[in-house]
């Protein structure tokens, strides 16, 4: 069961049909999902899931920034985790990264720096965002633009960031991730 | 959240404003009414139309005509959005875009630049479902125009229903078309819907069409009561 994160203010009712149903579409063919919203999830709601994804949100909605502390159960959740791109940066400011401006809309070249299971080479990716992450040394680079950092993984932890829209473009993205942590899947 | 629809008429952005104005308050329509019959941004038949869809509805419509030309009509949907942003304090932009990353982010760009919020809310959705959320709503939809092999002038004027939405979806599975004309396949014109007041009566209405291209063109049409 997957947990999809909704990381949309409460001011934007909208986000939820923009930036989380097309995740739990793509999701759903493969497992089963449940909707959280941001403020109801902490240590104890998540048993039961065994992945998280952390959706993106609108370009005026930077909300989860200022509150890292909500998602300091990512720390010690031990269950693979995606983030996209709110997501990816809230991930990375909650393991001591910093954000920093950077804006890019509309299909973006990226190049995969190092194999993963996400992805491979350089590919057009959908980007939504007036922020890059700067990640800690925590996290390995997986993937840049010209401008800023794409993707992300923690070195220990299957803790996966990624700053594109691949519910827009290049939903294999998050297949790959599901597939990866399916706890029945076929080898 | 004061919202403004940027409108065409037709059935995404009628649905988009629906959408919009279940959860927060549309305050005004906008419509860009393209020159260019190429404009991959704004042409589709009947943009007058709009002017009775705005007063069915009871909004306020700015309308702006646009050369079309590539870039500069997005500097004539900059200024018509912030027209909006100026009479009517809007603070947001509703779009009917679904699946075209053109149009979104250009569209997010302009609202980004202004610090609006720019909402979309059929982003992404399943395009049939959405063709029958329309007709489930109580939509009186019109194709208005046809662009794509294999579609002709038949389908020109035609009112979806769930007939037609079974034979766009066979369509689309035999030839690939979008079914409900995402790449541009189809055009459509509301005549009614659940917020208008009034509904449109088409009093006078030509066909041009020529092999797999061709537009309904309202010549006349009047507000009618319900």
């Amino acid at each position: 069961m997957i947990l999809v994160v909704d990381m949309n203010s409460t001011e934007n009712p909208f986000g939820f049909y923009e930036f989380v149903l097309p995740i739990v579409s793509i999701a759903e063919e493969l497992e089963k999902c449940t909707v959280k919203h941001y403020l109801e999830v902490n240590e104890k709601s998540l048993s039961g899931y065994d992945k998280i994804i952390l959706s993106g949100s609108a370009l005026k909605n930077t909300v989860t920034f200022d509150q890292t502390a909500r998602f300091k159960w990512l720390k010690d959740c031990g269950k693979p985790v995606l983030g996209i791109c709110a997501g990816m940066q809230t991930i990375g400011l909650v393991f001591g990264g910093r954000v920093e401006k950077c804006r890019e809309i509309g299909m973006t070249e990226i190049t995969a720096s190092k194999a993963n299971i996400l992805f491979s080479s350089t590919f057009k990716v959908y980007a939504l965002h007036n922020y890059a992450l700067v990640p800690s040394t925590d996290f390995k680079v997986l993937a840049e633009s010209a401008n800023c950092v794409h993707a992300i993984k923690h070195k220990q932890k299957d803790v996966y960031g990624v700053l594109f829209h691949p519910e827009v473009r290049n939903k294999e993205v998050v297949e790959r991730f599901i597939s990866a942590f399916q706890v029945n899947r076929r080898i | 959240m004061r919202l403004g629809v940027l409108f065409s008429g037709g059935k995404d952005s009628t649905l988009a404003l629906h959408n919009a104005a279940e959860k927060e308050k549309v305050v005004c329509l906008i419509t860009l009414v393209s020159e260019n019959k190429e404009s991959f941004m704004f042409h589709t038949p009947n943009i007058d139309v709009t002017g009775l869809q705005a007063e069915a509805l009871g909004l306020p419509l700015i309308r702006k005509v646009t050369e079309g030309k590539p870039e500069e009509e997005l500097t004539d949907l900059e200024e018509a959005i912030a027209q909006a942003v100026k009479d009517f304090q809007i603070d947001g932009i509703v779009t009917g875009a679904v699946e075209s990353v053109y149009q979104a982010a250009r569209i997010q760009q302009i609202c980004n630049r202004l610090g609006v919020w720019c909402v979309n809310p059929l982003w992404k959705r399943n395009q049939k479902a959405l063709l029958e959320e329309v007709v489930a709503e109580g939509f009186k939809t019109v194709i208005s125009g046809v662009f794509a092999y294999p579609l002709d002038k038949r389908w020109l004027g035609k009112q979806i229903d769930e007939d037609l939405i079974e034979k766009l979806v066979a369509l689309s599975e035999e030839y690939g078309l979008s079914p409900s004309g995402e790449g541009g396949e189809i055009e459509t014109t509301v005549l009614d819907a659940p917020l208008f007041k009034k509904k449109i009566e088409v009093l006078d209405s030509e066909v041009e069409a020529q092999g797999n291209s061709g537009v309904f063109r309202i010549k006349q049409a009047r507000l009618t009561e319900k």
